[in-house]
């Protein structure tokens, strides 16, 4: 009877196990094309010669909180990558105090039933100096994502996706690549590292290509784009979102500004 | 011997309590993404130096917790083949399924990315096998299995006793539910609720949160209620060193726990405080649980439970406080 209660324990130990790493696996295994090719919809192509662009800066108006002071000396390899103070990437404010970088705007509404080529080439994210290179950026549903670790120490790679599947995978290795596809979009999917609590990313998932991100001069721009009225939505990982309209006429380039509120605060950055 | 080792795992279970606490406490639960591997070593020869930032919480516990599984191994099988009383022997085994379970669950919490339900589920797990290794430490002690010379026998008490240690095990669940679903500064202030006696708006969190401060109240006036039981019929009967103690002691752990409640909120969940109060609950169950067993003990004994009592000369209990009064004085 107790050999008979062993076998069930140890059956159901495994059984669980099996289970779970199957709950474990990630969306990396599925064919690219496929996924590219539900994202192409089938719609119209877009007409390159009469294709507009909207330029623009994203301004954060007032003084935005200080970033929180980074502490690495939890791993000694991230101490000896990093000798100055280290500091969190939440606001990236240009040197006028105004401009806001790591902000990531897309068109949200307005694109209708357009057809777009397969993304071309791979989407990259580097765990590098123990941060995430890029902190903010985008790409498209199907497209692969290149997960790199140049650290020599260990990272996990964790995407805590709400329409995705959820991932998290060790890279012990200096030098470990992975990859993975997104299969739905979804703006959007944060990335951590468990291992070392301040790393964190942010990557919009798209099903179309009109998306940038501002640089640390806050300047952003979506070209290629059908004529149309469509809605524009800025994010920011603290500051939230902001949309607004625009109508983009053949061959028309429009200037956007997108402007954040800074959140009350008592020291400024 | 085998009470002394068992007091040891109790003792090593404390310490994986304290383990375990500091990893969800350090939100270090996903640090080793793999299991039963560690980034694909095996558990025990993964490299200490990769062992840094949060992998050492993590996999210090995975260790803790493989160290206290082989221990209740070796406990199981020292009582299968040591104890005379049968139903202890199978408790040995019903602690080893437990640990087992227990770190299964633990297992499928970092496969599945920390569910609150597994994750709370291997929080409530932990409890009951550590009361199990204090049960077990108590039921091999000398003073259990020798009969005492005026055992107690107090039906109210071990109501109150048995209500206490199921409210403090309602009020661990709570708090492990609060922990893991993110709840644990639902409510920002303390003593104060959002500047109010009751909080003034809801939602979930809050909701878990208001429930884990209310059980607070409840457990602190059940732990009073069995102490002050204790104490009555101390000073009725005397010579209850064995519930005194614990009731005591609960009193204290108690009123430490409070305040590091108080604190983990007033400190925003500082790490040691948050971890030590997880601890400290754990403690306050295992005493509540010692003075319900010690309460009970009579009773047990006398459906013939204890085997190894069985050869001991029954001696009279106190049942009714009245003879015992007229017992205890006719023996002065």
């Amino acid at each position: 009877m107790l050999r008979n209660a062993w076998v069930g324990v140890l059956g159901l130990a495994l059984a669980a196990s099996v289970v779970a790493c199957g709950g474990g696996s990630s969306d990396a295994g599925k064919p690219a094309e496929s996924a590219a090719a539900s994202a192409a919809g089938g719609g119209q192509k877009v007409d390159p010669t009469t294709a507009g662009s909207v330029k623009g800066m994203v301004t954060v108006d007032g003084a935005v909180p200080k970033n929180e002071p980074i502490k690495m000396n939890a791993d000694p390899v991230c101490v000896k990558e990093n000798t100055s103070p280290q500091f969190q990437e939440t606001y990236e404010v240009g040197a006028d105090g105004k401009s806001l970088g790591n902000v990531f705007v897309y068109v949200k509404d307005g694109l209708g039933n357009y057809s777009y080529d397969p993304p071309t080439g791979e989407a990259q994210i580097d765990q590098k100096n123990c941060r995430y290179h890029p902190h903010v950026f985008g790409m498209r549903v199907g497209q692969t994502l290149t997960i790199v670790n140049s650290d020599p120490t260990l990272h996990n790679i964790h995407a805590m996706p709400k329409g995705n599947q959820e991932f998290n995978n060790g890279q012990p290795i200096q030098g470990m690549k992975m990859t993975h596809v997104f299969s739905a979009k979804e703006v959007m999917v944060p990335f951590k590292c468990d291992v070392h609590g301040w790393m964190n990313a942010y990557v919009g998932v798209l099903d179309h290509p009109y998306f940038a991100t501002s640089d640390k001069d806050g300047k952003f721009d979506i070209s290629n784009l059908p004529p149309g009225t469509y809605t524009l939505e800025a994010w920011h990982e603290k500051l939230g979102t902001a949309t607004q309209s625009v109508t983009i006429g053949a061959k028309e380039s429009k200037d956007v500004t997108f402007t954040f509120k800074a959140p009350a605060a008592t020291t400024t950055n | 011997m085998l009470h002394r080792f068992s007091k040891f795992l109790a003792g090593c279970t404390v310490l994986l309590i304290l383990a375990g606490s500091l990893v969800t406490s350090n939100d270090a639960g996903l640090s080793v993404p793999d299991w039963p591997t560690s980034y694909g070593w095996n558990m025990f020869t993964f490299p200490p130096s990769m062992w840094v930032a949060n992998i050492l919480y993590e996999h210090g516990h995975r260790l803790i917790a493989s160290s206290v599984g082989f221990l209740t191994i070796i406990m199981a099988v020292w009582l299968w083949f040591a104890e005379p009383r049968r139903w202890l022997r199978w408790f040995g085994v019903a602690a080893l399924g437990a640990v087992i379970a227990q770190g299964v669950l633990g297992g499928l919490t970092v496969l599945f990315f920390l569910p609150a339900a597994i994750s709370t589920a291997h929080a409530g797990l932990a409890e009951i096998f550590f009361c199990m290794t204090v049960a077990i430490a108590l039921f091999t002690s000398p003073r259990w299995t020798a009969a005492p010379a005026n055992p107690v026998d107090d039906a109210m008490l071990r109501r109150v006793a048995t209500a206490t240690t199921a409210a403090i095990y309602t009020q661990i669940l709570l708090g492990a539910t609060m922990r893991h679903t993110g709840a644990g500064l639902a409510i920002p202030d303390f003593p104060w609720m959002f500047g109010h006696v009751i909080p003034d708006h809801w939602s979930s969190a809050i909701a878990i949160h208001f429930s884990h401060r209310m059980g607070a109240l409840v457990v602190t006036l059940a732990v009073l209620a069995t102490s002050a039981r204790v104490w009555y019929h101390n000073h009725h009967y005397g010579g209850r060193g064995e519930l005194t103690r614990p009731a005591t002691l609960i009193v204290a752990l108690v009123a430490t726990q409070v305040t590091l409640g108080a604190l983990t909120v007033l400190t925003q969940r500082n790490v040691w405080i948050n971890s030590v109060h997880v601890v400290v609950g754990a403690l306050v169950l295992a005493t509540s649980l010692v003075i319900s067993l010690r309460a009970w003990r009579v009773s047990i004994a006398e459906r013939g439970l204890r085997t190894a009592e069985s050869a001991i000369p029954a001696r009279p209990s106190i049942r009714n406080p009245q003879s015992a009064i007229r017992n205890s004085g006719a023996r002065a």
